[in-house]
């Protein structure tokens, strides 16, 4: 849905994240819901209460529909958590359980 | 505007009595707050609870299971009338126990309780017998068993409280929303309701307003003695379930929030919440399920409960103004059912009043002789 | 425990501002912020971009926060990236949660700088993916920067989708189309207040002009007059349907709205402390109640920048160093030879909103932009349509117990994007002016936090 203005160079300013699975490059110091705007599948969670898909929003941390699963830390706002090499992200589908699944 | 029965008090206690009482009389009118009143009915935790109920207090104990009894079939009476679901779930009720300490003292009390009646239905349950009522989810290390109570539930209060309103008026109450009494005058077999909005004349009044129904109570003849008691509540966001039962301090609710509460406090009218009695509510809960931990809090509140003495409800007919009643109780959900019934009939007159006695202030007056 | 003597909220243009004055003049300062790096929203990735072609692009007003950001720097007031505020108690107790945990602040003052939120503004559809902000793109732009891939459909009224469409352009996107939501504005006072902030912010206004022109040119298409929107598909966005004041109705194929219906201020925090708010009607949002310095109705809570009512970066630059130097006599350490301060501080501010009467009335929001029909979700958390509150309206006396018994404003976003609705359709429902209708009761946390976030409290926490 987005595209980088200026593809950078490779190695240093670039990190791999893993998203449901599949690794996904991204610039180190971006979030987790930039990366994501750039994917075909560019949505994040179905809803607990209908399963609607939602994708990121607002990406100032004001509307919290792009929570998604990060490995270790539980169900966060991608807008607001920044990538890490070897960082795993699930979508969620419906509401997340106690024991996270990543 | 001249009324049989006027209640006082949109919360749970006056909503269920009112619709109760709509089921007996012509013309009930029940008056509501503000939206910025104090409101318990809607800080509420929404167990409907005997467990730890009554010890020391036979009558109260026999009062809490005959309404947590009469919430099976209450509960499909009142979703029916209004369309409203409430959400009861009654498959029984925990109070977990984190160390041997905690589970002696849990076993002291349904000792005192089996002590003042048969067959309380209320048992000691193992660590093993617990971890195999909870198949999603481990325990934390310290949980040593639980009390489990086979007809102890859970309800939404919030859903409740709907439920209650839209019932009482499908059965031809009418509600006045942000209300506000200024005074209830006397004379003649009637009471005058003075409001900012005009006065309602009423051959019955029932005063069960939460805290403020004492200064309402007292010109009437009735002394309601009770202190107030703050509670603090957290929410976590939605889960998949995995919490088969509530328990007195956890419960999952139907949509996938898990309540944590409640903190018992002190503080007179401080309407607050603080972080201390978060940690405090959530440090217990990750004891319990250490899972919980990466689980997201969504929201804090506070409500205060009104307390009486023995903790037990007070149910007040007033001598001097024969048509006058109080009801003051801190556990509203529960007693609902009872409300909705019994005490809604005896207000109206069907039965006798004797056995409320012991839920008169007088109770106390006997304890200090 | 940390007892600053200032704790500033927010490390936009007002918050940065704030602390230079109160460190320099030797109070103990500390700035909390969401964000990694200083800037806020309006110089977000300020010293990343400083010196690039995205940052000349991005214009010369974004380019001088740099300044702002280097004085912030080395100010000496400590700053706490990453982290979060998730509660304050009315005795100031402050709880944050960042990459060294969770901690507690227990502050003489403190300043809320958090700057102000895009209205939100439902219209069916607007929960499918593919539909974002305005602001959202812009942040993109800002960092990693980013555009989208394909021409892109604008929708709204107000100063920052014009921006937004404008720098969007210059780095080589494409905008399909802009469907102007804005309605015309009364000739005869818009250009008596033109008339006013032309003399004395004539540029500024240039610039908009130049935006705007700009626009109409570069723009695939541009609509007028639009007075009803929906983002049409199922999974996601496909197309949007509008409708305009003369009763046209049109679709066109799209995989991305973006959508701009101006801002309003960042209340949660202030509201959260019981801080008084009321209703403005120029700018169509609730704002603090605040005196001449910031103060609230709150002793100790001070409120600057876009948070204390829409002004802009300079505005908020001025309100800041305000709010530090009432905190500063407040604790009786005003240095000497800041006499001039205050005064410089009142003129630069007066310059600074000399245009803003203009641009509210211009581009003053739609009269339904809180009121959408029946079928539109009012609560994205919760799924909550306009049908599902019209049904508990009648017998529920006010926002909370609205709240109460519909679930609506009690998901993770806590209200942040239904409160103006709900509250829109109580005055509606009522015919009361929105003054009237006080919007749902702020709880905490502020921001959700994790259970043993919370729990990491239990050991250092004192009993209430």
């Amino acid at each position: 849905m987005f595209r980088l203005l200026e593809q950078g160079r490779s190695g240093e300013d670039a990190v791999t994240i893993d998203l449901d699975g599949q690794p996904v490059r991204a610039r180190a110091g971006e979030t987790v819901a930039s990366v994501l705007m750039r994917e075909a599948e560019a949505w994040c969670r179905a809803t607990p209460v209908s399963q609607a898909r939602r994708a990121p929003y607002c990406m100032m941390g004001v509307c919290f529909d792009c929570l998604m699963l990060v490995e270790g830390e539980g169900l966060l706002r991608a807008c607001q958590t920044y990538v890490r090499d070897g960082m795993k992200i699930r979508r969620q589908i419906g509401a997340r359980h106690v024991v996270p699944s990543c | 505007m001249v009324v049989d029965c006027v209640v006082i008090g949109g919360g749970i206690v006056g909503s269920a009595i009112a619709y109760g009482l709509a089921g007996c009389l012509d013309d009930v009118l029940l008056l509501d707050g503000s939206d910025g009143d104090p409101r318990a009915a809607q800080a509420n935790f929404g167990l409907v609870w005997y467990q730890s109920k009554g010890v020391g207090m036979p009558a109260y104990q026999r009062l809490s299971r005959e309404s947590v009894q009469e919430w099976r079939s209450f509960h499909k009476e009142i979703e029916d009338m209004s369309g409203v679901p409430v959400e009861f779930v009654g498959r029984g009720g925990l109070a977990y126990c984190l160390g041997d300490e905690e589970f002696e003292a849990r076993q002291a009390i349904l000792s005192r309780l089996a002590s003042q009646m048969a067959d309380t239905g209320i048992e000691m349950l193992s660590r093993g017998a617990v971890e195999r009522l909870h198949p999603g989810i481990r325990l934390g290390p310290e949980v040593t068993g639980a009390a489990f109570s086979t007809l102890d539930a859970h309800v939404n209060p919030l859903r409740l409280l709907l439920a209650l309103q839209r019932a009482f008026a499908h059965r031809g109450g009418t509600i006045r929303r942000s209300e506000s009494v200024q005074a209830i005058e006397t004379g003649r077999g009637q009471f005058r309701i003075r409001l900012k909005t005009g006065d309602v004349d009423a051959a019955r009044v029932v005063i069960a307003c939460g805290e403020a129904s004492r200064v309402l109570a007292e010109p009437l003849g009735m002394t309601l003695p009770f202190t107030l008691q703050r509670g603090q509540i957290i929410v976590t966001e939605r889960m998949a379930p995995f919490l088969a039962y509530p328990s007195d301090r956890i419960r999952q609710t139907a949509c996938g929030t898990v309540m944590i509460g409640a903190t018992k406090e002190d503080v007179g009218f401080d309407p607050g919440t603080t972080a201390a009695a978060a940690a405090g509510l959530t440090a217990r809960a990750i004891r319990v399920f250490p899972d919980l931990a990466q689980v997201s809090l969504v929201r804090q509140w506070s409500g205060r409960r009104v307390i009486t003495p023995d903790i037990a409800p007070l149910y007040e007919r007033s001598a001097a103004f024969p048509g006058a009643y109080a009801c003051v109780c801190h556990s509203g959900v529960t007693l609902a059912a009872y409300h909705a019934r019994t005490l809604a009939q005896r207000i109206a007159g069907r039965g006798s009043w004797h056995e409320m006695e012991k839920f008169s202030a007088r109770r106390f007056d006997v304890q200090a002789a | 425990m940390l007892k600053p003597d200032l704790l500033i909220v927010g490390a936009g243009p007002a918050g940065m501002s704030a602390a230079v004055v109160a460190a320099r003049a030797g109070l103990s300062v500390m700035v909390v912020d969401e964000q990694p790096t200083p800037g806020g929203q309006i110089w977000r990735g300020i010293e990343a971009n400083a010196g690039t072609a995205r940052g000349r692009a991005l214009g010369a007003p974004y380019l001088s926060g740099l300044a702002t950001v280097r004085a912030f720097r080395e100010s000496g007031a400590v700053y706490w990236p990453s982290t979060r505020v998730w509660q304050i108690e009315p005795t100031l107790r402050t709880y944050v949660t960042g990459p060294d945990g969770t901690l507690m602040i227990q502050p003489s003052a403190i300043l809320i700088a958090t700057g102000a939120q895009e209205r939100p503004a439902p219209f069916r559809g607007w929960t499918l993916p593919g539909v974002m902000t305005v602001g959202a793109a812009q942040i993109l732009l800002k960092a990693p920067g980013t555009v989208p891939a394909a021409p892109v459909w604008i929708a709204g009224c107000g100063p920052l989708a014009l921006l937004y469409a404008h720098q969007l352009v210059r780095l080589g996107g494409a905008v399909a189309g802009f469907l102007d939501t804005r309605m015309p504005a009364p000739l005869a006072g818009a250009a008596r207040l033109a008339a006013g902030a032309v003399l004395r912010s004539g540029r500024e206004l240039a610039k908009g002009a130049y935006w705007y022109a700009d626009l109409h040119r570069r723009a695939g298409r541009y609509v007028r007059g639009v007075v009803d929107l929906q983002a049409l598909g199922t999974d996601r966005v496909e197309g949007v349907r509008y409708r305009t004041a003369d009763g046209r109705v049109e679709e066109v194929e799209t995989s991305l709205l973006l959508i701009h219906e101006g801002v309003v201020p960042e209340l949660h925090t202030a509201r959260s402390l019981g801080c008084q708010t009321r209703w403005h009607a120029g700018q169509a949002a609730y704002v603090p109640v605040l005196n001449e310095w910031g103060e609230s109705s709150v002793p100790g809570i001070l409120v600057a920048g876009d948070a204390a009512g829409i002004g802009g970066a300079e505005a908020a630059i001025q309100r800041g160093r305000l709010a530090a130097l009432r905190i500063l006599s407040r604790l009786g350490r005003l240095p000497a030879g800041q006499e001039g301060a205050e005064a410089a501080c009142r003129k630069a501010l007066a310059r600074a909103l000399a245009p803003r009467a203009f641009l509210d009335r211009i581009f003053m929001p739609r009269e339904n932009v809180f009121l959408p029909d029946d079928d539109t979700i009012v609560c994205r958390c919760e799924e909550l349509r306009v049908r599902d509150l019209r049904g508990a309206l009648s017998c529920s006396v006010g926002a909370n117990q609205l709240k109460a018994f519909t679930r609506a404003g009690m998901g993770p976003c806590q209200g942040r994007q239904c409160a103006y609705t709900v509250a829109s359709l109580i005055a509606n429902v009522e015919a009361r002016p929105m003054g009237d209708v006080e919007p749902f009761r702020v709880r905490p946390p502020l921001k959700p936090v994790r259970l043993c976030d919370v729990a990491s409290l239990a050991e250092e926490a004192a009993p209430p």
